[in-house]
């Protein structure tokens, strides 16, 4: 695969569009890590919602 | 299962549970055959090899404006049925449409470099993307600023619906002051008509982002229920230790 | 119509009174003025040049400034509540507010402007030019800016937040204000296309700003 003049360009391109994916991916599964520990803390706690089939907004 | 039932945030929980696996597998799967497809395209006449950044470029400016066009159909949601889903789908949109819209901003740079010769002309399209960035930082402040996120969530809607009115204006204005300033010599980006060889890695690769912004979207949805449902436990659990 | 008279003469007694942000605005667009050509050297051709542009930057500015204030103050003595309770219609009233707020400010604006075009050395025609343009231009920027100050009382910390939102949505404005302005002091574009296009931005922007910022209000504050 020939790149031509520009490859440093086309690499940083593809390597920009990764990090952005690899940021957004860690960025969604850190934050669903933090929440439910923060949950299963509080409910081990005995802290329950009043309904547990309606959420308050 | 209708949108009704999707009001439950538990079954929605369960759905998204469910769902995220196979969606993440086809995003990957859509990925692997648009890079090899992508990687042997033919190198355009003009551009090179240049023309590859445009399979990063164009599907993320296609999906920068899609994610304003979710949060304003999540915005009529909040506003007109009150549906309990609807804030939680536009807030989650906003960071992955940003991020989207950056990524257009940033290969366009990569791509301008070695075809005009600078990082960044006002040229009237990535323009439009800068003005669509800026207005998504915005909403990013207005939800950073919200102490009440009910309140916060109906703020935001009604901004993301005035932006869904302006951005066509600010689009016509731009390419209108694009003209009266015109540079010479600029190649514009995505040719009328393209020719399908490179027209067929490119649709793949935007069903690829599709996939990808639509599996983030439904990850970062579960996100904010949950992070909703700690914030009523600690609001109860603050109660109690007044009581 | 009784109603929305008497808010009208509130409003304007309350911007001029002591306290009042009236005048501000335009001693802002006098200090930007002046500032400019510290910036950019006393080059009386450069000045002349970019002096339409730099005209209309600052109004927007400007415009900015008393923003916060359109209904904070209401809300935090408690009069917003019964302007939402009262016969009138909220978006009414909420224009009846903005013309309030357009005459004491925006106007003074327009009024200065031909004198700020003589520091920064342009022909006398030009100048009257600039001043209509913003004449035409400035109700979009007090109608755009509602919804921001709308938005930001009911965040209740939203000042700063105000022209973040805003600003971005001005673009047209400036886009056809300046265009129009530059195309009937140095051409080639003929003076009308930009010019109505800016009339028409800001008849838009009256029906769109009051109802958007109604609903922000009643949304927001319930």
């Amino acid at each position: 695969m020939n790149l031509g003049a520009h490859a440093g360009f086309i690499v940083a391109a593809y390597a920009a569009a990764a990090a952005m994916v690899g940021v957004l991916i860690l960025w969604v599964a850190l934050d669903y890590r933090a929440q439910r520990r923060s949950l299963d803390e509080l409910e081990q706690r005995g802290i329950t919602r009043r309904s547990q089939t309606k959420e308050t907004p | 299962m209708a949108l009704i039932d999707l009001a439950n945030p538990s079954r929605f929980l369960a759905l998204a549970g469910r769902a995220l696996p196979w969606l993440a597998f086809a995003t990957a799967l859509a990925f692997g055959v648009g890079l090899v497809m992508a990687f042997n395209a033919p190198d355009d006449y003009q551009q090179g090899a240049t023309v590859k950044i445009m399979f990063l470029h164009v599907p993320a400016a296609w999906l920068g404006m899609f994610g304003w066009t979710l949060m304003s159909l999540s915005a009529f949601g909040t506003l007109v049925w009150r549906h309990p889903l609807a804030d939680v789908a536009a807030k989650a949109a906003v960071p992955i449409g940003a991020a989207f819209t950056l990524l257009c901003l940033v290969t366009g740079s990569l791509w301008g470099r070695p075809m005009w010769g600078t990082s960044w002309v006002w040229d009237a399209r990535l323009t439009s993307v800068l003005v669509l960035f800026l207005m998504y930082l915005g909403v990013m402040a207005l939800y950073r600023t919200a102490e009440d996120p009910a309140r916060g969530a109906r703020a935001a809607a009604i901004l993301t619906l005035v932006g869904a009115i302006n951005l066509p204006i600010i689009k016509f204005s731009v390419d209108w002051w694009n003209t009266l300033h015109q540079p010479a010599s600029v190649i514009r980006l995505g040719a009328p008509a393209i020719h399908p060889a490179i027209l067929t890695p490119l649709l793949v690769m935007a069903l690829a982002f599709l996939l990808l912004f639509l599996t983030l979207h439904l990850a970062a949805m579960r996100n904010e229920i949950l992070r909703r449902r700690v914030r009523t436990l600690r609001l109860i659990q603050a109660d109690e230790s007044h009581a | 119509m009784k109603e929305l008279a008497a808010l009208l003469m509130r409003d304007i007694k309350l911007a001029v009174r002591a306290g009042g942000g009236a005048l501000i605005g335009a001693l802002f667009f006098l200090i930007v003025a002046t500032l400019l050509p510290f910036a950019i050297g006393p080059d009386l051709a450069l000045l002349a040049r970019i002096g339409p542009a730099m005209l209309w930057i600052g109004a927007l500015l400007a415009s900015l400034l008393a923003l916060d204030r359109l209904f904070a103050t209401d809300y935090e003595d408690g009069s917003l509540d019964l302007i939402m309770m009262g016969r009138a219609p909220l978006e009414f009233a909420i224009l009846a507010k903005a013309l309030a707020h357009w005459l004491t400010t925006a106007l003074p604006l327009v009024v200065v402007a031909p004198l700020l075009g003589l520091l920064l050395n342009m022909e006398f025609q030009s100048m009257t030019f600039v001043a209509l343009t913003l004449l035409a231009g400035t109700p979009a920027l007090t109608c755009i800016g509602l919804i921001g100050a709308a938005l930001a009382v009911t965040l209740r910390r939203g000042g700063l937040l105000l022209a973040v939102l805003v600003l971005p949505l001005t673009i047209p404005v400036l886009i056809f204000g300046v265009a129009a302005s530059n195309a009937a002091i140095a051409g080639p574009v003929p003076f009308g296309p930009p010019f109505t296009i800016l009339c028409a931005l800001s008849l838009a922007s009256i029906v769109i700003g009051p109802f958007a910022a109604a609903a922000a209000l009643r949304h927001g504050l319930e």
